[in-house]
């Protein structure tokens, strides 16, 4: 019976060792504060660099939920989410205006561009618009990522195709990769295809990528990210001091001195612009 | 190849430093599969033992639901869970959803079929009369049920070794359930398909390089407990 005792032993302390050590992770309910946000946000660094500052400051305990601008407005529609920040401007006023969401604020923004093969196969580097580019890259048949994700990215890429007047879904050479960003610019680079990215992923992922800017600087292609507080009246469970907490603190000065600067020291450039208090359309 | 290389030099840098957040991940990802583990263990060979040993009419119906729930797929797990544990599903209330306990609790659900199926299959190996014969020498029927499980030690270590295997490597689950929130609810898994995202492959070949060290060492103590030779 010796190694019966022995297995006896070992789980015993395996099973000490993990419930001694759980609790100290354990917060207080109230203080939990999920925030649904985009890919982008999380896969440049930027949350990781806000976050800690936020809940040093607060005491909220923030759980950051990285996922498409569709799906983190789907968790606030399902009152999953306190707080979203997202870029999906269309979907957000629907979102807002179905009364799932109040006190929309302007955080930052950057812009989309065009990357594809330095070869450039359909020519679009002397396209003037993005528009162009797309018929383009529809004419020559090349390959072109989507996300295909109904993330902001994938909703934005959808409004484009639309604008040039073309159905890209279904063509051969339009393949959804259903992938967040990075991995969709992997997939482009991989296969010689093209991609709509949000300039922040692609500066962060560029030293493997070897795919180029071809198209950029597009009034189309802006890329602006707001914050939106998940409406408590519709789901009595959010916890919407904190999300006031977090919204607050996305446009307050400290937070958009830190997105400001954010970047300029690893690739050159920001990878987000501050924009707190802005008017837009 | 420099991808490769750059991977391990990585990963031994990452260990060598001792890196806090990369282990941290790496004990996390050892707490929660170990305790799924023990959960899957403690449940699948008990309720495997009862199915093996008793006669019971639609037996085969039930072991063939086991078996199949052998393959589960840990999104399909994942899901489940998540829209159980919402705020406002029907177990809401706990408020344990992206927090490492939903990941052991998934994870649990993924391991117990897998320790449970073949313990199944390892008990009903035994010869079907040892019971009677260690019964009519006068053993209580906790004796004998020691005695078969130190009979089938092998086939039913190999379950726990399964069992482990399959929560360790699991992705889906912990990242539906657990959210991947950085220094809470983080693991190894869920770091390196985050890192590859990023772009990190570096760190991600780093971490998984992490993950089999891990897994090997885990699995030799357990093989160290299956290949003891029997006491006389």
């Amino acid at each position: 019976m010796n190694y019966l005792k022995n297995i006896a032993l070992s789980v015993a302390a395996l099973a000490f060792a993990v419930f001694t050590v759980t609790p100290a992770q354990a917060a207080p309910a109230v203080k939990n504060l999920i925030l649904a946000t985009t890919t982008s946000t999380q896969d440049s660094g930027l949350l990781d660099e806000l976050i800690p500052v936020f809940q040093k400051d607060t005491g909220y305990f923030v759980k950051t939920i990285s996922v498409g601008s569709g799906q983190a407005m789907k968790m606030g529609e399902k009152g999953e989410a306190d707080v979203l920040l997202v870029h999906s401007p269309d979907a957000e006023k629907k979102f807002v205006a179905e009364g799932y969401g109040i006190n929309r604020k302007i955080v930052m923004h950057n812009d989309f561009v065009i990357v594809g093969p330095p070869s450039d196969p359909a020519k679009i580097k002397s396209a003037k618009t993005s528009k162009d580019a797309l018929v383009k890259i529809a004419a020559a048949n090349a390959l072109f990522l989507s996300r295909g994700d109904n993330s902001g990215t994938h909703a934005l890429e959808k409004k484009l195709w639309k604008a040039a007047g073309l159905d890209a879904e279904g063509q051969k050479w339009y393949q959804q990769t259903g992938l967040g960003m990075g991995q969709t610019l992997s997939v482009a680079a991989e296969k010689n295809g093209y991609a709509l990215t949000d300039r922040g992923t692609y500066l962060s992922l560029k030293k493997n990528l070897g795919l180029d800017i071809l198209v950029e600087g597009d009034a189309s292609l802006l890329n602006v990210y707001h914050v939106i507080e998940v409406n408590p009246a519709k789901w009595p469970k959010v916890n919407s001091a904190g999300a006031k907490a977090f919204s607050d603190f996305m446009v307050s000065k400290k937070a958009q001195a830190i997105i400001k600067t954010f970047g300029v020291k690893k690739y050159g450039s920001p990878l987000f612009f501050p924009d707190a208090g802005k008017k837009e359309d | 190849m420099d991808l490769i290389l750059e991977g391990i030099v990585t990963a031994f840098q990452l260990l060598w430093a001792l890196d806090p957040e990369v282990l941290g991940i790496t004990w996390l990802s050892l707490k929660v599969s170990g305790l799924a583990t023990i959960i899957s263990v403690v449940i699948g060979i008990s309720v495997g033992m009862i199915v093996a040993l008793t006669r019971f009419p639609g037996k085969k119906f039930v072991v063939s639901v086991v078996n199949t729930g052998m393959g589960l797929p840990p999104v399909v797990v994942g899901l489940f869970v998540t829209v159980f544990l919402w705020r406002n599903g029907p177990f809401g209330f706990l408020d344990i959803l992206y927090t490492p306990t939903a990941i052991i609790i998934a994870q649990a659900v993924i391991a117990t079929p897998i320790v449970m199926g073949i313990s199944i299959a390892a008990l009903q190996n035994l010869p079907s009369k040892l019971r009677l014969q260690i019964l009519s020498l006068g053993a209580t029927r906790l004796q004998m049920v020691g005695i078969l499980v130190r009979e089938a030690r092998l086939p039913l270590m190999a379950a726990v070794m399964a069992g482990f295997g399959g929560v360790i490597s699991e992705v889906g689950a912990s990242i539906m359930v657990g959210g991947n929130i950085k220094g809470y609810s983080r693991v190894l898994t869920t770091a390196t398909v985050m890192e590859t995202g990023k772009g990190e492959f570096a760190v991600a070949f780093a971490l998984s390089i992490i993950l089999l060290m891990l897994v090997f060492f885990v699995n030799y103590l357990f093989t160290l407990i299956q290949q003891r030779e029997r006491p006389r």
